[in-house]
């Protein structure tokens, strides 16, 4: 990382500190707002977050490993998350995941070469009654069938 | 650990402490409760536990320590408390009411076996190949449950790699039942924070920081952790097999020191309890062994008196009267982990840092040098163990800048378990050894280096030698006995002030570097003491924010809880009360000592004239007894 870089990232850090407040209990606000501008959270930016907030490195990377929308490495432009409970499963999930593993040519939780998507299974969406449910980026989908799903990816830009 | 302040949890999170009454016979200060169908009248805000110790009711524990914080996630302790729909963990549940509580009824004997049962089937190892074997709380517990079958299954294959990266501390998760004592040592009571809980749900593992290995975070290698496991995850980095090699080998000369906090607590690890000291019964227990010779640190102790004091006097004669720009306060060096601790979070004060080698790394230095010239022995022939009750000091040993004499000054740190261990693989019963002497020619050492081991001991032995050294009176004629006791005690921080009101000659010792003493009448020497790095942390950020130890002349810092005594190679357990009773184990060795002031040692005045000739803080004492430190930061690359 290159310094200016890291003093780009330390002053935006500084700023979602001051929007926040230095309180340990703001830390999650502060891992979202980075996690939603880099789309992960950097070994750097955690030291970053954790010197600012007077805590320790360990218990920043404690909590983000605790969370599934907190990322510690970088991920594709646009997150796909396939809904993996036992109602969507039961909907079809397994040929949906297929359909997708075979167009973007990946499997689960990896990134495509161009960089543009990462798949990967979520925990309930909370769309039971409609599954199988995926979420593209911040955007719910419902009632997938193999064929939806890769129309449904291939207008992401 | 009642301190809400001191706390990691946010407000609202923290855990339900009740402050104590200010006396048990005052209205509401007391409340009587039923335990057991037995009425017990407990001061309010008594946890169930507390009250059972007091009613001699034993219940199991396993993640409650004494030094750390509550938890209350291992569940062991549970009872039962009439009128509560579950059973209640008896460590976290503070009596404000007067309850009736069960601690043998059916259903907390059955849920305390399903609970071991539980965390066994999380916990993969054999006893047999552990090195904690019959001293580990998880075994101890499955024992008095009865556990002969695993009821839940038991792990067949290791899930994690060890992690021996670090040249002091050995994690092995495997063995690791996530009871948080770990954490709550590293962040809580040595304020570190090297150690959490990682993927917390049914992946929790305890882990570094993005899982790194423990020699690439910031780890201090005070070992505490290792003291207060309950199982085999933590233990430290064990050099035994080089060491018997090397005493097998003819060729070696093999040679160990003991510093003082080992002998006041070896004996435990023999079932001796805790407030004896084992010195004369250890030297013939390490010859048998087969030792070629038996050093004893504290000679180095009282020489890193004479080259530190030197050094804080030269640092006060530039202040005051060259009015130099000199870093005062001057901070010891002596711990390893302290030292280690500053490097990485106060970089900047350094120079504080008495530039005086710890007692071990002198010690190894001179041995190299001095010894194998005085014996004809060449050094690379010389194998030099080190006895500390200290897994830092394995780090420190192996630190590149430490091989002054040419070659690696220390080999290996063993600590107090340890050595523990090869006594016991040597057929030797440590209790029933007949005493004797160290051997010459540093055999004889005061007691101003033995009391290196406890909490404020540096600063006390310090003392006597310079307000002899500046006043030119006897020590006993100012602090009775010659026992300091301002800086004695097990207070976290404790400062005092020493007036000078009179001045004497200066010392034959001394006159190269100073004509005078006038220049410290009536001036006031500050000090203070800390240990535990969460004390040493309060100071710092008291230094730094300009407070009262800013002012201060010379302060004392240890790592560890209660000094070296409570150090991270000592026997398992370790608590405040065992602290207490190695120091007076310590003290009352040091009370028996002939010569007790470092300077009236007369190994360290002969080393002087033959070896060290230029006098303390001379050109050659500073090739070999002095270092430099580095500045570490916090930055985890």
């Amino acid at each position: 990382m290159l310094v200016v870089e890291k003093n780009a990232l330390s002053e935006e850090i500084e700023s979602y500190v001051e929007k926040y407040g230095n309180d340990r209990s703001a830390l999650l606000m502060i891992l979202h707002e980075i996690q939603k501008k880099h789309r992960h959270i950097s070994e750097f930016a955690q030291q970053e977050v954790a010197r600012l907030l007077n805590i320790h490195p360990v218990e920043v990377y404690s909590v983000i490993s605790f969370f599934a929308f907190l990322n510690t490495n970088p991920k594709g432009r646009n997150l796909v998350r396939i809904c993996q409970t036992i109602s969507c499963d039961m909907k079809g999930k397994k040929q949906v995941v297929e359909a997708i593993e075979r167009e973007l040519g990946i499997k689960i939780g990896e990134t495509t070469k161009d960089n543009k998507f990462t798949v990967e299974y979520a925990n309930c969406l909370g769309l039971c009654d409609m599954g199988p449910a995926m979420a593209i980026n911040d955007q719910v989908f419902v009632n997938l069938t193999p064929e939806k799903a890769v129309e449904l990816l291939a207008k992401v830009k | 650990m009642e301190d809400k302040k001191s706390l990691r949890a946010p407000v609202s999170q923290k855990p339900h402490v009740i402050p104590k009454p200010e006396h048990p016979e005052y209205l509401g200060g007391s409340i009587t409760v039923e335990i057991n169908e037995k009425k017990l009248t407990v001061p309010f805000g008594t946890t169930i536990l507390e009250a059972c110790k007091q009613a001699q009711i034993h219940i199991p524990t396993l993640c409650h320590h004494e030094d750390l914080c509550v938890a209350g996630v291992c569940r062991v302790c549970v009872v039962e408390v009439e009128g509560m729909r579950t059973l209640q963990a008896s460590c976290a549940f503070p009596i404000t009411a007067p309850i009736k509580i069960k601690t043998t009824s059916n259903a907390v004997r059955k849920a305390r076996k399903h609970i071991i049962d539980l965390l066994i089937s999380e916990h993969y190892g054999e006893c047999y190949s552990c090195f904690r074997n019959n001293n580990c709380e998880l075994q101890s517990l499955a024992k008095e449950y009865g556990v002969d079958h695993y009821n839940f299954g038991h792990v067949t294959q290791p899930r994690y790699e060890v992690d021996n990266s670090s040249y002091s501390v050995v994690r092995d998760m495997d063995k690791c039942v996530l009871c948080k004592r770990c954490v709550r040592t590293c962040i809580d009571l040595q304020e570190v924070g090297v150690l959490e809980a990682i993927d917390r749900g049914h992946n929790t593992h305890i882990g570094t920081f993005l899982e790194k290995p423990l020699a690439e975070v910031i780890c201090i290698n005070c070992g505490q952790c290792i003291n207060r496991c309950p199982t085999g995850a933590l233990r430290a980095n064990d050099p035994r097999d080089e060491i018997w090699a090397a005493i097998d080998d003819p060729t070696k000369h093999v040679i160990i020191q003991t510093a003082p906090s080992p002998r006041a607590a070896i004996g435990e690890e023999f079932g001796q309890g805790p407030g004896k000291s084992f010195t004369g019964e250890l030297n013939t227990a390490l010859r048998r062994i087969g030792f070629d010779k038996v050093f004893d640190t504290n000679f180095a102790a009282d020489l890193t008196i004479i080259e530190e004091g030197t050094e804080l006097i030269l640092r006060l004669y530039k202040d005051l009267v060259k009015k130099e720009k000199v870093a005062l306060p001057q901070f010891t060096s002596c711990s390893p982990g302290w030292v280690k601790y500053l490097e990485h979070f106060y970089p900047e004060y350094i120079d504080h840092l008495s530039s005086a080698k710890s007692p071990q790394q002198m010690f190894g230095a001179l041995i190299k040098t001095f010894y194998a010239q005085k014996a004809g022995i060449d050094p690379a022939n010389i194998v030099s163990v080190a006895l500390m009750p200290c897994s830092a000091k394995k780090f420190e040993c192996n630190r590149p800048e430490m091989n002054s004499s040419g070659y690696k000054d220390v080999d290996y740190g063993l600590t107090t378990r340890e050595l523990a261990q090869m006594i016991k693989e040597a057929g030797i019963f440590l209790p029933e050894m007949p005493q004797s002497h160290f051997d010459d020619p540093f055999g004889e050492a005061s007691g101003a280096g033995l009391i290196f081991g406890a909490t404020g001991g540096v600063m006390e032995a310090a003392l006597r030698s310079v307000i002899e050294f500046v006043t030119g009176k006897r020590v006993e004629d100012v602090y009775a006995n010659a026992d300091i006791t301002p800086v004695r005690g097990f207070e976290g921080i404790r400062y005092a002030e020493i007036p000078i009101t009179e001045v004497g000659p200066v010392p034959k010792l001394l006159q190269h570097l100073i004509p005078d003493w006038n220049w410290l009448k009536g001036a006031t020497l500050k000090i203070a003491v800390a240990h535990g790095t969460a004390n040493a942390k309060k100071v710092m950020e008291d230094i730094k924010a300009g407070g009262k130890f800013s002012e201060c002349h010379f302060i004392e810092f240890m790592a560890c809880p209660g000094g070296c005594l409570g150090g991270g190679g000592q026997p398992i357990p370790t608590n405040e009360e065992i602290r207490k009773k190695r120091a007076e184990a310590i003290y009352n060795e040091d009370k028996s000592l002939p010569v007790r002031k470092s300077h009236e040692n007369r190994h360290v005045t002969e080393l002087y004239e033959m070896f060290l000739t230029d006098g303390p803080c001379g050109h050659i004492s500073h090739k070999l007894l002095h270092t430099h430190y580095v500045k570490r930061g916090k930055y985890i690359a």
